[in-house]
């Protein structure tokens, strides 16, 4: 990063010769400290404002108590089953992005052949990245709502698929994740020099085996880092929970399988009991809502930074994974 | 023998097995195209073109399809959806260009003016502004700035003037687009400042050696080069706009209106409702066969636009790939 600064002689002349700049220079000069500064103000802003409210509003019950509907908001309960439906949601979600992401990166880097179908899934994968939340959410329902799939929700007396579960939610959510867990898991096989590959096809590997063996092992900092990225927009995502996970206040189990049930059930999330109770939302309980935001908010910076200790990890084994390292 | 018994998959299965799984993501853009569009057909088929057009209040034609059973007639489906789009159209425009402008600045500073111990909180605060969930900003907009707007930037003449039309409430266009800006400038400042930090560093330092200062240099020579970068971010920014549901739905007023620029300053606090933020809030209502395929026209809408992004936004960073950069 530092090599971009002209050397140090030479950029003492030049800050001291901004009175010789020309006016309109010395705006734009200005305006860039104007924006680095009022970013890192917005930020602070909304941090320490969360932070403030949050803890205000937060007691540790809360926590561990079950919701209730009610007006009074000193017997509504906390949010337990809201907590316990993002850790769900999450974990079905990743469960099912890892392995098609990191398999479709392998064979995108590792084989890639035909060419135009290695550019075709190239290319969806940004448009999956692109794709509204709120379009992925509406699809699911759609999708799930077919009796193919009646056995990962509730269906009615009538026949109809309800479609809402923490299984149809969570396969959604995958695609959500999908791109970042691509995207870093494809950094670092490309990141992988030639010679590696080379020396174990030359003491008699298989191209499938030299993956198993020394490639896969070698990105596994890379794929952490995407999952937990992943992990963190699973985590914040509202539109899928609002519309595919039934948003019911409680954890509502489908048939008796304790498990399964739960699965096939519907719920709600961190995010959508914020929503809820916002002025937006039925519930108007902005002190909740607020403590809750705050844990959110918590999870989801813990998910984000913890790429940070993720990449130190990988390169102290001397893997240069992450994009900001190679600059 | 031995050694080929412990060879788990020959490596053509691999393959193929692999390609398969990658084009799972084909197959689900596919299904996803197919659905929402076989579900959106009615509202097209009976409204024809005059669905884009403006007839009537939308929110009254929104309101009387969740009544209209399962049987519903031809005329039942009648929308005229522009007011919708046209808040779409409106909140992104605003909110990229007025990123734009942000960002470019941002990303300015953190490559070139930013002190190496001010970019190492510059960069951590561009993550995390862009992890943070859209329902935490939208419970900032509607708890903070909207009270905020509403008791300090609109006076009460203002409100009377307009007040058999619509009531200010303090929640519409400018918490909406402002909040905006807020949420994509950071991915637009990612991508610029890889694009600024791949721009060959002798093109820079030529432009220095005949003596322009470092506002110039970056502004004439590395900004001009990381031109089609800029372009990728506008595009993916707008993509992200268009699609963001859940804090539009809370900060923007959530009504079928079209503000009008003729109104004045009275315009930019004049309440709307994005095409995105109406299927959230409509989700639910989406058993009755008239909404349900008004929905997903929505929906369509919205995923064409953002397909058409999406590619557009590759196409983009095509050029940006001869210095080597992946975006």
């Amino acid at each position: 990063m530092a090599a971009t600064a002209p050397p140090l002689p030479q950029k003492r002349r030049l800050d001291s010769s901004l009175s010789s700049w020309r006016w309109g220079d010395r705006i734009g000069f200005v305006a860039c400290w104007a924006a680095g500064i009022g970013l890192c103000l917005i930020a602070a802003g909304i941090v320490l404002y969360m932070g403030f409210q949050g803890l205000k509003y937060l007691d540790a019950t809360l926590l561990v108590t079950h919701p209730n509907v009610d007006t009074d908001q000193s017997k509504s309960g906390g949010f337990l089953d809201p907590i316990i439906g993002t850790v769900l949601l999450t974990l079905i979600g990743i469960a099912i992005a890892t392995p098609i992401a990191v398999g479709t990166a392998v064979w995108l880097v590792e084989y890639g052949r035909p060419a135009w179908l290695a550019r075709l899934v190239e290319s969806g994968i940004e448009v999956v990245a692109g794709t509204p939340d709120i379009v992925i959410a509406i699809f699911g329902l759609a999708l799930f709502q077919k009796g193919l799939f009646s056995w990962m929700s509730f269906s009615a007396a009538g026949g109809a698929v309800f479609g809402r579960s923490f299984l149809t939610a969570g396969a959604m959510m995958s695609l959500i994740a999908l791109p970042m867990v691509f995207g870093a898991t494809r950094e670092g096989l490309q990141s992988i020099p030639a010679h590696v590959r080379e020396a174990s096809y030359a003491l008699g590997k298989t191209r499938i085996a030299t993956i198993r063996r020394v490639l896969l092992p070698a990105v596994k900092p890379n794929v952490s880092t995407g999952a937990a990225l992943g992990m963190g927009r699973i985590a914040g995502d509202t539109a899928i929970v609002v519309v595919l996970l039934g948003a019911t206040l409680r954890l509502q189990s489908e048939g008796g399988l304790p498990v399964l049930g739960t699965l096939r059930g519907t719920g709600s999330t961190l995010t959508s009991y914020v929503y809820n109770n916002s002025p937006a939302g039925e519930g108007a309980a902005p002190n909740r809502a607020y403590a809750a935001a705050f844990v959110l908010l918590l999870v989801v910076i813990a998910l984000n930074f913890a790429v940070d200790g993720i990449a130190r990890r990988g390169a102290r084994y001397g893997l240069e994974s992450t994009r900001l390292d190679r600059q | 023998m031995l050694q080929r018994l412990r060879k788990p998959w020959p490596d053509q299965r691999a393959e193929r097995t692999l390609g398969a799984l990658a084009s799972v993501v084909l197959v689900l853009i596919v299904l996803m195209i197919v659905f929402v569009a076989s579900k959106a057909m009615p509202a097209f088929q009976h409204n024809g073109l005059s669905f884009f057009g403006s007839g009537g209040d939308v929110d009254r034609q929104i309101d009387a399809m969740v009544n209209t059973g399962a049987k519903p007639a031809p005329g039942d489906y009648t929308i005229g959806a522009w007011p919708l789009i046209y808040a779409t159209l409106l909140t992104t425009a605003l909110a990229v260009v007025g990123g734009l402008a942000f960002a470019l600045l941002a990303a300015v500073f953190i490559v070139e003016f930013a002190p190496p111990s001010l970019r190492r909180v510059v960069v951590p605060v561009v993550r995390l502004l862009a992890a943070v969930p859209s329902v935490i900003y939208g419970l900032i907009g509607i708890l903070v700035l909207v009270p905020l707007v509403n008791d300090h930037l609109i006076s009460s003449g203002r409100k009377q003037s307009v007040q058999y039309v619509i009531s200010l409430t303090g929640t519409g266009l400018l918490v909406a687009v402002v909040i905006l800006v807020v949420m994509i400038t950071p991915i637009m400042i990612a991508i610029i400042v890889d694009a600024l930090y791949a721009v060959p560093k002798g093109w820079r330092e030529g432009a220095l050696a005949l003596g322009v200062n470092r506002w110039r240099a970056m502004w004439t020579v590395s900004v001009r080069a990381a031109r089609p970068a800029i372009i990728a971010a506008v595009v993916l920014a707008c993509a992200r706009a268009l699609g963001e549901a859940i804090m539009l739905s809370m900060v923007s007023g959530s009504k079928g209106f079209a503000p009008n620029p003729i109104d004045g300053l009275t315009f930019i606090f004049e309440p709307l409702r994005p095409l995105a933020a109406t299927i959230v809030e409509d989700a639910d209502s989406i058993n009755a066969p008239a909404m349900s395929a008004t929905v997903y026209a929505f929906a369509l809408l919205l995923l064409f636009s953002s397909l058409v992004l999406s590619l557009a936004g590759f196409l983009a960073k095509q050029p940006m790939k001869k210095y080597g950069i992946r975006v």
